[in-house]
């Protein structure tokens, strides 16, 4: 009995300990997120003036609006437009063209299939910012600087992507395609009616990851797009920084990052319920 | 429906021959076992058969037209798999109709015959699930049943009860049969168990290294094995072989004569199946006992072979004790029921 109540105790202290090193680590990260909203919600001369509020004020809706639909040198609703657009587009870009480019990769044997692999598998090595010089001009010489297809088409292609479905279709057994072929399934039937349905969690994972990425993205769009109204909201809070003897409008800076953490965190929160499900659903 | 024939067909993967011509006719109707060990190509055959494989020579014949360069949707067949290769995230309504789905039937076809096959394998409550929900023996009803709303003019079959456990096995190999036997429709079975040969074959074909070393019926491979192989292959336990040597019309064996046989005189390979040896304290055979098998019916006795100190196993039914350990017995066999093979090449001797 008095060890049982022993026990108790003891499995007690250690989540109250455990509890209090999260809390304390929770509280660590989110401490310049709560600055930040805390900055978006209270006036210029507040902030200047030290010490710096803690505490939210009360010009919630004039800075938010203020950075929605004016902004400093663009509304910031169109650079979230923007954002969206292009981390939308890279994220179902990239899964798509991944997911052919493994399918013909694994199923499909054609000459010079293990070359193609390594090529693509090399470009892992080769991070966008090595590139950039020539994509830009390729870019360019297509006339597709300040538009969608320019933010989109240079980053869509993925070797990460390919070879994470590389290695997923390589776990399905070759059993289900021959069973596919006997019941009458060409290729693109098996890839569509088969594939695709069973690699759905992997869709879902990788949707979330490529859409950070997107949106995320900071280098690339601030070279090719020059006019403001296609500007992205990660670069744009760059752009809203003063040069010179300008003024820094800190609330409305400070309300645009609030905004533009926002859809991130939306596809995360709403995709990882679709893809923990999509887990336990799932079986070989 | 169909008849099904292979014609010399072979095949190699790069320089190495996995099957070296294999001649066979099937009977419409006929369900055909193809035994043997693992790597002897019969399931490369049977996957030849559907299509998953290309002939390098030689012709299949489906329902007597040429199918060696037909995709496996148009040769009219349906294969069960090993691993049964359900779609995981079709249930099991969607799996059976999957087929007829593609072959652009209407829905309501589909549904019917899809019900017509789940009533016959008892898969009617299962139809709205999952493959991840059912049992082992339910998925390979399920696997059945995929094969059989086609409808189609021959049934493959690659080792399909080896993932089942011992007693299910047994009644899926009864289910299977039955269903055949209803059905009527042309199969091949493809299995490493010699005792789902024996009991589910109209005929079967024994593999070994890519050739064919008998094709007959279970009985004619058990009593007249046309090889070695076919002789320790087929019956369990697997028959003792000897070397021997024939003399003045019997077969001696050390000490041991066993006859009258015929034959010319000379070295020859001795096959007696441990069933067919008889307690006899006069027999020719003398074997000191080392363990015994009481199985309930039959009891299995393992032991040497006096003088030579070849390993011999007897079967005797009812319950034996062997007495005390290395206990010396003798036996003897009736001369009808000793298999004579050439030392050289295995073959049997005619008598």
């Amino acid at each position: 009995m008095a060890q049982t109540h022993g026990m108790v105790e003891k499995r007690g202290v250690g989540i109250w300990l455990t509890h209090a090193f999260m809390i304390l680590g929770v509280l660590v990260i989110f401490f310049p997120i709560w600055l930040a909203f805390v900055a978006s919600t209270v006036t210029q001369p507040e902030i200047v003036r030290p010490p710096m509020p803690l505490w939210p004020g009360d010009q919630f809706w004039e800075n938010y609006s203020a950075a929605l639909f004016s902004g400093v040198n663009v509304p910031v609703a169109t650079m979230l437009f923007n954002s969206l657009v292009m981390a939308l587009g890279i994220a179902i870009g990239k899964i798509i063209i991944s997911l052919l480019s493994a399918f013909a990769i694994v199923y499909f044997r054609f000459p010079g299939r293990h070359v193609f692999f390594w090529m693509i598998f090399i470009t892992l090595m080769l991070p966008v910012e090595v590139r950039i010089v020539p994509t830009f001009e390729v870019v360019a010489g297509f006339g597709m600087l300040n538009s969608y297809g320019g933010l989109i088409f240079p980053l869509i292609a993925s070797a990460t992507a390919t070879f994470l479905f590389r290695q997923f279709f390589l776990t399905i057994p070759d059993e289900l395609a021959e069973a596919a072929r006997v019941d009458g399934a060409r290729p693109m039937r098996f890839f569509w009616d088969i594939v695709i349905p069973m690699s759905r969690t992997n869709i879902a994972a990788l949707f979330v990851i490529l859409f950070i990425y997107g949106w995320n993205q900071y280098l690339w769009p601030l070279l090719i797009t020059t006019d403001p109204e296609m500007n992205t909201i990660v670069m744009g809070i760059k752009q809203m920084f003063p040069s010179g003897d300008d003024v820094a409008e800190w609330p409305v800076i400070m309300a645009t990052s609030i905004l533009a953490m926002i859809p991130p965190v939306i596809v995360v929160v709403s995709m990882q319920r679709l893809f923990v499900r999509g887990l336990v659903d799932s079986e070989k | 429906m169909a008849t099904v024939s292979l014609q010399n067909v072979k095949k190699s993967f790069g320089a190495t021959d996995v099957i070296h011509g294999i001649d066979v006719d099937i009977k419409d109707g006929e369900f055909i076992v193809i035994v043997g060990p693992s790597g002897c190509g019969k399931s490369t055959l049977l996957r030849m058969v559907a299509g998953l494989e290309t002939i390098s020579a030689g012709d299949i014949l489906i329902g007597g037209t040429r199918a060696n360069d037909k995709e496996p949707m148009d040769r009219d067949i349906a294969m069960v798999f090993q691993n049964y290769a359900l779609y995981p995230h079709m249930s099991v309504r969607q799996n059976m109709g999957y087929g007829l789905k593609i072959a652009g039937l209407p829905k309501d076809q589909i549904n019917a015959k899809v019900e017509d096959a789940a009533r016959l394998l008892q898969l009617e409550p299962l139809l709205d699930r999952k493959p991840r929900q059912l049992s082992g023996g339910q998925r390979q009803r399920v696997a059945m049943g995929r094969a059989i709303v086609r409808q189609p003019a021959v049934f493959l079959f690659d080792e399909p009860l080896s993932n089942l456990d011992a007693k299910l096995r047994v009644q899926m190999r009864l289910e299977i049969r039955e269903l055949q036997d209803k059905l009527g429709i042309t199969s091949l079975y493809v299995t490493h168990d010699q005792v789902e040969a024996m009991t589910m074959a109209d005929r079967m074909i024994v593999m070994n290294g890519g050739i064919a070393e008998q094709i007959g019926s279970p009985l004619e491979v058990y009593e007249t094995p046309r090889s070695l192989f076919a002789a320790q292959f087929i019956g369990s336990p697997a028959m003792n072989v000897f070397d021997a040597e024939i003399a003045g019309g019997v077969v001696r064996m050390g000490t041991a004569t066993i006859g009258p046989v015929s034959g010319p005189d000379g070295p020859v390979k001795l096959g007696l199946r441990p069933e067919h040896l008889v307690l006899d304290e006069n027999g020719p055979l003398e074997a000191s006992i080392q363990m015994s098998e009481p199985l309930g019916a039959n009891t299995l006795l393992h032991g040497r072979l006096s003088p030579s100190g070849d390993v011999i196993t007897i079967s005797l039914s009812g319950v034996h004790t062997t007495g005390e350990k290395a206990a010396a017995m003798r036996f003897s066999i009736d001369p009808a029921n000793i298999h004579l093979f050439d030392p050289d090449s295995g073959l049997r001797r005619t008598a």
